[in-house]
Parts: C-alpha cells; sequence; structure tokens
C-alpha cells in the first residue's frame, strides 16, 4: 500500500485533486483507493493536508497516515510552519510546486525530490480561474512522472468522470506539460 | 447493471437512499451528517428523485415529519449526528412504540459538552434504550447496501432502523463503491405497502392513552393494554435477528454482496484472542490481527454489525473457541465500563464460552486509532490474563492522570 500525503492550503484545490487521484488509481486497477481531507473544519489560506491511499486490495485502515510514501506540496511557503517531512517516509518522494530546481529547495537526506512549476504551467495555458492559477490538476502530471503509480491516461479518465469536456481538455494539457517539465532528483545523497 | 463510484460515506448513504425509492425526507444539517442532507435535497429539488423535501427547524421536527408521513404510508428517510439525534429522542421512542419503518442514517459525532464535531458513536450507542433497530457499517459499501436492506427489515418488522456509519472517517472519506442497478434495488425492495393507512376516508384512532390493563373496545373486542404493546416491540426486536439474517442473504444472492447479517468474522477459526468493536474501528482492528499473527499470536476479530437486536447468539458461536476477547468501543456508560463489552459478557455468562472480556474505551472525539495501538492493548491484555487478572478497562491511547 502507498500512502500520500497531500499540503496546501485552503482553497487551492487539495481535496479535488485527492478525490481525482483517487479516480486515477482505480482506474489504473488499484482495487483499494481512499482519499479523505484532514477531518474537521477548513478555512481558505490556511495549511490543510489531505490523504491517499492506494493499494492492490480494499483498504481496511482509515487511521491517519504517520508517515507517507510520498509528500505532494502545492504551497512551498508551507515549509516554514509545517513539519512536512518529518511525516515522509525515509526514502520517500516529495513533489513540491516550485519554479526552483530540486537542489535548491534545501531538503537535506535520501528523499527522492520532484520539482514541478505547477502555477507556471498554470499560467500559460491560461487555466485561471477568479484571477487566481489552478494548479491542483496540473501537479497530478508531476506525480505520474515521480511515482509512475498512473499513468496520463488514467489521469484523464479520471479528469472526464470530474468535470466538463472542455475544462477536461484546458486541465489535461497542463497536466501533459508538468509531466514534461518535473525534475527529479534521485536519493541521491543517501 | 452496476457501476463503480468513488465516493464518500455520505455520498454513498445519499445514493442508497434514492435508490431506495423514498418518497419524504426531512432533515436537518448537522456536520458530518450536512453533505448527506444536501445531496438528498439536491436530487429532489433536481428532479431526480420525485419525493418531498420538507425543511424543518429542528431535528426533533424532522423526525415528527417522518412519523407522521409514515403513518400516512410513505417510505421517508432522515439523517442527523451527536446533539441532533439527542434532540430527537423523544420521537425516536414515538417512532418504534408506533411501529413506523423509518429509516434514518446517523452519522457518529461526539456529543457535547465539551463540543466536538469528530467521530465517536456515543450518540447512537445512548439511544440504544429508544426500540429502534441498529446496523452499524464499516465502509461505503456496507453504508449503500445497507440502507437498502435496512427498509426491507423496517417494512417486514414494523421497527424503524438506524444506520449508523462513523462521521468524518467514512462520512467523507472517498472509496470505490458498486451502485447497484436501479431496477435489481426495485425487485429486492418493492414500493412500501403499509398495513394500515392514516386517511380521511378511512378514519382511525392511533396510538391513544392505553390504560394499565387490557380493555375490550367499542365493538367488543379486547385489545392490548400498554404492557402488551411494549412486548410486541420487544418480541419485534428479539425476532428480527432471522428477518436480517434472510434480508443479507437475499441481498447476496441479488447482488453477489453480504455483510455478515448480524456480525462478520476475520481470522477467528483458530484464533486465541479475539478483537470486537462497531463500525469502521473494527475494519481497523482486523489490520491489528494482521499485525499480531505476524508476531506469532493468533488473533481474529468479530465487527459487531447489528447493535439491537443484540447478536447473542451470534457472538456465543464466533468466541467460542477464543480464550480471551478485547472490544473496542467509542463510547462509553459512564459509571461502568462500554455497553458493548457489558452486553457481551451478559451474553456469554453462564455459556459453554469462558473467555476472559477485557474493554477497551478508544478514540473518544474523533481521537485517531491506530491499527498498531489496538496490537499492543492486545498483547497487554493477554499478558493481563495470563497473570489471572479478568477484568479490565483501558482508555486507549489517553492521559489518565
Amino acid at each position: 500500500m502507498k500512502e500520500i500525503l497531500w499540503h496546501g492550503r485552503g482553497g487551492q484545490g487539495v481535496v479535488v485533486a485527492a478525490q481525482i487521484l483517487a479516480e486515477a488509481a482505480y482506474l489504473a486497477g488499484f482495487k483499494g483507493v481512499t482519499s479523505a481531507p484532514a477531518f474537521g473544519p477548513e478555512r481558505r489560506g490556511s495549511p490543510v493536508t489531505a490523504s491517499s491511499r492506494i493499494a492492490g486490495e480494499p483498504v481496511r485502515t482509515f487511521s491517519q497516515i504517520e508517515q507517507a510514501d510520498v509528500a505532494i506540496v502545492l504551497d512551498d511557503s508551507l515549509f516554514k510552519v509545517v513539519d512536512i517531512l518529518n511525516r515522509l517516509k525515509k526514502e520517500g518522494i516529495i513533489i513540491i510546486n516550485t519554479a526552483a530546481q530540486p537542489d535548491q529547495v534545501g531538503i537535506e537526506g535520501c528523499f527522492e525530490v520532484a520539482t514541478v512549476d505547477a502555477v507556471g504551467i498554470a499560467l500559460k495555458h491560461h487555466l485561471i480561474r477568479e484571477g487566481a492559477p489552478v494548479f491542483n490538476t496540473t501537479i497530478l502530471g508531476a506525480f505520474a512522472r515521480a511515482t509512475g503509480l498512473v499513468s496520463l491516461e488514467h489521469i484523464e479518465r479520471a479528469l472526464e468522470g470530474k468535470i466538463s469536456r472542455d475544462a477536461v481538455a484546458r486541465n489535461f494539457s497542463t497536466v501533459k506539460d508538468a509531466y514534461e517539465h518535473t525534475v527529479l532528483r534521485q536519493k541521491a545523497q543517501s | 447493471m452496476s457501476k463503480v463510484r468513488i465516493m464518500t460515506g455520505n455520498q454513498a448513504a445519499a445514493v442508497g437512499a434514492t435508490l431506495s425509492g423514498v418518497q419524504v425526507v426531512a432533515a436537518y444539517p448537522i456536520t458530518p451528517q450536512s453533505q448527506l442532507a444536501e445531496i438528498m435535497s439536491q436530487q429532489i429539488e433536481g428532479g431526480k428523485l420525485k419525493a418531498e423535501y420538507v425543511r424543518v427547524e429542528s431535528e426533533h421536527s424532522a423526525m415528527t415529519v417522518c412519523i407522521s408521513a409514515s403513518t400516512v404510508g410513505a417510505r421517508v428517510f432522515t439523517a442527523t449526528s451527536a446533539n441532533g439525534l439527542l434532540y430527537m429522542h423523544e420521537q425516536l421512542h414515538w417512532a418504534a412504540g408506533a411501529r413506523l419503518p423509518i429509516v434514518m442514517c446517523c452519522v457518529n459525532r461526539g456529543v457535547g459538552a465539551p463540543w466536538t464535531i469528530f467521530n465517536d458513536q456515543q450518540d447512537s450507542l445512548s439511544q440504544r434504550d429508544t426500540g429502534w433497530l441498529q446496523i452499524y457499517c464499516r465502509n461505503n459499501q456496507e453504508i449503500l447496501d445497507t440502507v437498502i436492506q435496512a427498509y426491507r427489515i423496517a417494512e417486514k418488522v414494523y421497527v424503524p432502523v438506524m444506520v449508523c456509519f462513523d462521521g468524518f472517517v467514512l462520512s467523507h472519506t472517498m472509496m470505490p463503491v458498486y451502485i447497484p442497478d436501479a431496477g435489481a434495488v426495485r425487485k429486492f425492495l418493492p414500493p412500501y405497502k403499509p398495513h394500515t393507512i392514516l386517511s380521511p376516508e378511512d378514519p382511525r384512532n392511533i396510538n391513544p392513552v392505553l390504560f394499565p390493563g387490557r380493555r375490550e373496545n367499542t365493538e367488543g373486542v379486547l385489545c392490548d393494554g400498554y404492557m402488551e404493546m411494549r412486548y410486541k416491540l420487544f418480541a419485534a426486536l428479539d425476532g428480527a435477528r432471522d428477518v436480517i439474517i434472510e434480508t443479507d442473504e437475499a441481498f447476496a444472492e441479488a447482488f453477489g454482496r453480504r455483510h455478515g447479517g448480524m456480525l462478520w468474522e476475520y481470522l477467528t477459526e483458530d484464533a486465541d484472542v479475539i478483537l470486537t468493536g462497531i463500525g469502521s474501528i473494527a475494519s481497523e482492528a482486523t489490520v491489528a490481527a494482521d499485525l499480531l499473527r505476524e508476531e506469532g499470536v493468533k488473533a481474529g476479530v468479530v465487527g459487531i454489525r447489528v447493535f439491537r437486536p443484540f447478536p447473542k447468539e451470534d457472538v456465543r458461536r464466533a468466541l467460542r473457541k477464543a480464550r480471551a476477547v478485547v472490544t473496542f468501543e467509542k463510547a462509553v456508560s459512564y459509571g461502568y465500563e462500554g455497553g458493548l463489552c457489558s452486553d457481551l459478557k451478559a451474553a456469554l455468562y453462564g455459556t459453554e464460552v469462558k473467555a476472559a472480556v477485557h474493554g477497551c474505551i478508544a478514540g473518544l472525539g474523533g481521537r485517531d486509532v491506530k491499527a498498531r495501538e489496538l496490537a499492543e492493548a492486545v498483547k497487554a491484555s493477554l499478558a493481563d490474563i495470563d497473570d489471572g487478572r479478568t477484568e479490565k478497562t483501558l482508555w486507549l491511547n489517553c492521559f489518565t492522570g
């Protein structure tokens, strides 16, 4: 079973992205998928998390993830306020939305680091809503690239189940772009 | 054709109620039930479900609307949580006493004071003696399927059914759920045909004040007194076991899924110690049993699906070979112990089953319950039992001074 923790801020679409990932993973053949927001009230702009589990068999555990296999960080300002690495397994994968390269984000230890400029990609494709770039779906491209757990095709089909055809095309173009422009740093420092 | 959708527990409950062809819904929103009430409202207002959604100002009124609509022959649905359920308390007794086949989801949440919006089961378990049948779900598939089963059970035994599932833990967690074909559901659950419909064309006086003794009515028929009416409700719940099991079997035949009838078992066949619980905590316990077996402890799980009527024959059979039982409960009877622990011990008293039973209170107000913590508690209990300590109530992962 792979456990994934999403870190973002209220309003960035963390919960929806976790849902689309669950759909994509199910389409990829994983019988056990769960996706949940951190339980409780939510506020726009405050740090929020969501969690996903992906397994071959139906998931029987619903307790909170202690140490994830994969961390997805939608907002790199969270590193200052949330101890993200503390909840990531040693040798785990961390995917960060940032214009910086993996070696520039200051992550020590034996983590696999993947960076993608999801905001830049969303802006390039004019994926903007209420004046702000939409990049929660974009980052799924980086997830596919960094983990290999789901393919681009699965993400596209999962999007089709959630949003309109026109929106699928616009979102998916950013997913593909993110897949192609994700920069990976293997566990070089282990 | 059945199809799979990834959905929350609240969505699964709403699909179950919609497929059951409910005709009247009255609900008042409360966390974590709100999404369920919202979906039912959307389904009805959007014309996808031909039913009436009655807006009410409280849970007490929601249940009153359900009682009234059920009395005139409608299939009705409502849902609530925590203090909302407690506000219904008076009407819960009425619904059961009036023998109305109402189905309600209780999205389990801890009770205030102090306030919590998070999960435990103090709300529904404290309503144990209202005369409602209570079924608990361990995942979202069970929620959908159990709502459908609940109508068939309720309309056979004329007892209202509470379908309970853990707030947030299931209500807000998405997972794959098979949606049964609507036609197949209609076949499994035909439209409700009440034995008595209250209408102006056929006026009746129902639930009048009764006297202690039996009494002849104006037509000379000897009628039940209050106590006979109460006995009939007791007998209806006592006899519901067969209907619950038959319904789960018929469901399995129609849809290929069974949920255990009164209870479900995991690796109990050779189990030395059995973990037991109600709802999602019992699912977590199956992971704990796996961990214990990796360490050489023969552990199994009994998930209590139906709490009322209590599955007394079923637990006696499931626990017959165990040396020890540890109950994990998200509720407590203040001044004693967990209610499940008490009921379980009472069911085993005087029988061949000699297992020591330890009680564990866990996860109150949403405190996370992890499989490894359950496994540790079981190992500690086994050591205590080996030392001759047959009775114990532990507050799991709780600072007790």
